[in-house]
């Protein structure tokens, strides 16, 4: 009864422990890098005159592989400095709620280069910006729940806009914007506006 | 078993509630008030009496400032509260390898 009683306490103990951990590592770097290499995606997208599908699906995955090694970078250098371990519990379960909607997403991005013309369809990448927003949206906010509270701001900010847009497709301004600089404008934009944000009010506390 | 674990228990750290603080504040660096009472879903008027007890135990540090012109209240867990906890632990620990090893 009384051993019953001490297993029960340690088990709440584990609990309570794995939960409060929350993942706070580099998030202002990160978001700062994302958005830079975010806006200069765009431009180079724009400027390069990149508008067939399979170029701009192409552009869009290599941005977010170099964003992606980028932020596994800077986890992994504050990881050493603060001697910690990479593969945090709390590191794991942000990347175990951002993985379903970015597989989704990948899958869109796939299946368009896939099944795409060559030629240009700007319908079709506002379509896929539109997904892409609103997945990446509902990945921040899940990952939210085991990052600081603002996260979740950021996953609903993106979710909105995404919403806004795919509400207004057939208007004449959503018809004008091109993909490329809506991509660099949200998804740099966003990223750059926070990390910013981020980097002058987050607490200088590390961990993992 | 040893009957003489139980009486070690820290009593403080013991209770429920404040178990449940020590155990939180022990993972994370910091913890705002806002943050622990949702993590733990407690009331304000329990938490801040929890808070209290462990910090005049010496186990809590509450630290005031102001995060966008908003009062902000963070809890750390001191030095002594991490000792006590550990040794909390590792009594339940020997408490539940010794009824094992009967």
């Amino acid at each position: 009864m009384e051993t019953k009683w001490a297993v029960d306490n340690l088990q709440t103990i584990r609990t309570l422990m794995e939960r409060s951990a929350l993942y706070r590592r580099a998030l202002a770097p990160i978001m700062i890098l994302a958005g830079a290499i975010g806006i200069a995606a765009g431009l180079t997208g724009w400027l390069c005159r990149i508008e067939s599908n399979r170029g701009f699906v192409c552009l869009w995955l290599v941005t977010a592989i170099i964003s992606l090694a980028g932020a596994l970078f800077l986890m992994r250098r504050q990881a050493l400095k603060d001697s910690e371990t990479f593969w945090s519990p709390p590191t794991r379960r942000v990347c175990q709620a951002l993985l379903p909607a970015f597989f989704v997403g990948l899958v869109m991005a796939c299946l368009i280069l896939a099944f795409s013309s060559g030629s240009g369809g700007q319908g079709i990448q506002l379509f896929l910006v539109i997904l892409w927003v609103l997945f990446y949206g509902c990945a921040v906010h899940a990952a939210g729940f085991f990052m600081p509270r603002g996260i979740r701001w950021l996953g609903w900010l993106f979710i909105i806009v995404g919403c806004v847009i795919f509400s207004s497709l057939g208007g004449h301004w959503v018809d004008r914007l091109q993909p490329h600089l809506l991509m660099g404008g949200i998804f740099g934009g966003l990223h750059l506006a926070y990390g910013i944000y981020l980097h002058f009010t987050e607490q200088k506390t590390p961990t993992a | 078993m040893n009957p003489d674990l139980f009486p070690r228990l820290n009593r403080v750290i013991h209770e429920k509630g404040r178990l449940a603080i020590m155990s939180a504040l022990a993972a994370a660096p910091e913890l705002t008030f806002t943050e622990l009472r949702d993590l733990l879903d407690m009331t304000d008027g329990n938490l801040t009496t929890h808070i209290r007890t462990l910090q005049q135990e010496g186990f809590v540090s509450v630290a005031k400032s102001y995060q966008n012109n908003r009062p902000l209240t963070s809890c750390t867990l001191t030095a002594a509260g991490r000792k006590a906890f550990a040794q909390y632990i590792d009594l339940l620990d020997q408490i539940v390898r010794q009824s094992r090893s009967k």
